[in-house]
């Protein structure tokens, strides 16, 4: 498969235009990346709603975590898929049957998940679709954060950064 | 991220533009448009919480500088970005650096191969007192890339070489052992110290860990202690089950994995987060402004240092009390060919030469130089000259002196930026003393 590239812009946009996710996937481990990255994104302002049939009902990060994304009661922008390539496929089919009625406009499949299938459906009906990628590590990325662990952000810039901590 | 951020990527700025902008946007505390030297120990946590979320690499910010630094993290991007890699780790010197690229990988009772044609201290490093960690060196000739295929071992877990080697203007056929190292499902690293990512970036041929001495031309002037690891973050350390370090669960950090959880940086997390964290051979704050300020001038320096190199390998080839002179750039080098396609802007300024005079000639020669200065390092603005055979090179048996190249009669050449005549005029002088 070809790899995958995104102009930052559009990152940006995408994160711009974001305000809640909902977390497919998420975790109550702490190690688990899924929890990190919730964590990460809640302090950058996001609000992030888990959804985890295993979990239904327990508070993760003080967000109520849902069996489905239907059963949410608010609305979310993103839909955050931290589950193998494969199951991505039924999360992006249940997204977007309710795009509409949630607001979503954005799918997202984590570092390593990659469903090009799920992906061609979402995007004809009007959502736009990032894969294998990670919205903590894209956000640290052109938020001047990550370059602090050494990581190449590509980012080059005589404009003094604005740091959203 | 700005609404005035221009859109290109940073790959498509060119190589003299990432010497000096990649890592370092003005500061945003004061906007200082050079890098400041963050001379601090600490930094404050907001609250507990966000002390929590730094502990456990859950967020992205400083804690202690034996781990990160503001100003040490700047070098490590800009090395990141020159060699084409995902992200680098700085360490206190080359040596320090090999040390947590090894540690981050090797478990003790692996093996690994090493092309001979090393710095003598590496052959030590890896031979010798790796060996004591259970880290097991197979020492193979690297000149023929075969020789690493039927060197390979199932216990086997990386390939390293130093693709333009110290000392010998030896050059390794990169490529082509990327291609067996990859067959084996294993990493190639290289130590890229005596090309610098100017005239050779390893990544673009296979390499996937690029380890920098920064003591040499990355700094450049012969000011500061430094090392560097970069990785490529195109190794899959998921293909098969050699690299627990990366994908198993790691008890020294609360059970993370670090490739699932950082994906194609996890292995510079885990070198900083755990090799830096509990070995401890960080960078200084100085060093690494020091290095920051070097690489600026990086491809200007590295021009002129292979220029001058040219000049002064072709006085000697010509000289009476001169045997060989071993410099790729050279059309007698066997290493031309490879160096038309590995170094195509020069063969570097490091090369060795012998005196038809032998060991007692060697041992005269240096101590008649006036402008060259003796002494034990490479990569300075200054141009030094080395008797291996009696310094650098003089704890290893004869055996290992020949096969790295720093028999009796090899003299070690780092050409600096004076005017090339006087150079020439000084080892003329000396060579007739
Ligand atoms: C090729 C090479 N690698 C590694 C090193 C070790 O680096 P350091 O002296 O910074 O520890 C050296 C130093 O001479 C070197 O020449």
């Amino acid at each position: 498969m070809p790899p995958l590239t995104y102009p930052d812009t559009l990152i940006l946009r995408i994160l711009n235009e974001t305000t809640t996710i909902a977390m497919a996937g998420a975790s109550a481990n702490w190690v688990r990346p899924s929890n990190f990255a919730m964590k990460y994104l809640q302090q950058k302002g996001f609000r992030v709603i888990p959804v985890n049939p295993g979990s239904a009902g327990d508070l993760i990060h003080g967000e109520t975590t849902y069996a489905r994304l239907a059963d949410i009661p608010d609305r979310f922008e993103m839909v955050d898929i931290f589950r193998n390539s494969d199951a991505a496929g039924a999360i992006v089919d249940e997204a977007i049957g309710i795009a509409p009625e949630k607001g979503i406009k954005f799918i997202w499949m984590q570092l390593g998940v990659r469903n090009d299938e799920a992906a061609a459906r979402a995007e004809a009906a009007g959502l736009i679709v990032i894969m294998d990628r990670c919205p903590k590590i894209e956000f640290g990325r052109l938020h001047h954060e990550l370059g602090w662990a050494g990581v190449n952000t590509g980012v080059i810039s005589s404009k003094r950064p604005r740091l959203r901590l | 991220m700005t609404e005035d951020h221009d859109d290109r990527q940073m790959n498509e700025f060119g190589f003299e533009t990432r010497s000096i902008h990649a890592g370092a946007a003005p500061d945003p505390a004061t906007g200082a448009r050079n890098t400041p030297i963050y001379q601090t120990t600490s930094y404050v946590f907001d609250d507990v919480d966000h002390a929590a979320s730094l502990f456990n690499l859950q967020t992205f910010g400083f804690i202690y500088s034996r781990l990160t630094n503001p100003t040490v993290a700047v070098l490590e991007e800009r090395v990141a970005s020159l060699e084409g890699g995902r992200a680098a780790c700085a360490a206190g010197s080359g040596h320090a650096a090999q040390f947590l690229a090894f540690f981050s990988l090797l478990s003790p009772g692996d093996e690994f191969l090493v092309s001979k044609n090393l710095y003598g201290g590496s052959i030590t490093q890896l031979g010798v007192s790796f060996k004591r960690l259970g880290w097991n060196a197979i020492f193979v000739d690297g000149t023929d890339p075969e020789n690493f295929r039927r060197a390979m071992t199932p216990g086997c877990k990386a390939i390293f070489l130093e693709p333009l080697a110290n000392p010998g203007g030896v050059v390794i056929d990169v490529e082509t052992v990327a291609a067996i190292a990859h067959e084996a499902g294993i990493p190639l690293i290289c130590d890229n110290t005596m090309a610098t990512p100017y005239l050779w970036q390893p990544i673009q041929w296979g390499a996937d860990i690029v380890i920098h001495s920064t003591t040499k031309f990355l700094s450049g002037h012969g000011t500061s202690m430094g090392g560097v690891v970069v990785e490529s973050g195109k190794f899959d350390w998921n293909q098969n089950d050699k690299f627990p370090t990366m994908t198993q669960p790691d008890p020294a950090y609360h059970g993370l994995t670090f490739y699932e959880t950082f994906g194609d940086f996890g292995f510079t997390m885990k070198a900083r987060a755990v090799a830096l964290r509990d070995f401890g051979p960080a960078m200084a704050p100085m060093n690494a402004f020091m290095t920051i300020t070097g690489i600026e001038t990086l491809p200007l320096r590295m021009d002129r240092h292979v220029a001058n190199a040219q000049k002064v390998a072709e006085f000697l080839e010509d000289h009476p009390a001169v045997d060989w002179v071993s410099y790729a750039g050279l059309s007698s080098s066997p290493y031309r060919d490879l160096a038309e396609k590995y170094l195509p802007k020069g063969a570097g300024s490091v090369f060795t030469f012998g005196l038809k005079g032998g060991f007692d000639a060697g041992v005269r020669f240096v101590e008649a130089c006036q402008l060259l200065s003796h002494l034990a390092n490479v990569g300075d603005t200054r141009s030094l000259i080395l008797h291996p055979a009696s310094t650098t090179h003089r704890q290893l048996t004869d055996d290992q002196r020949e096969a790295a190249g720093a028999g009796p009669e090899v003299m070690r050449i780092s050409v600096g930026l004076e005017t090339a005549d006087d150079i020439i005029r000084d080892l003329d002088q000396a060579l007739c003393a």
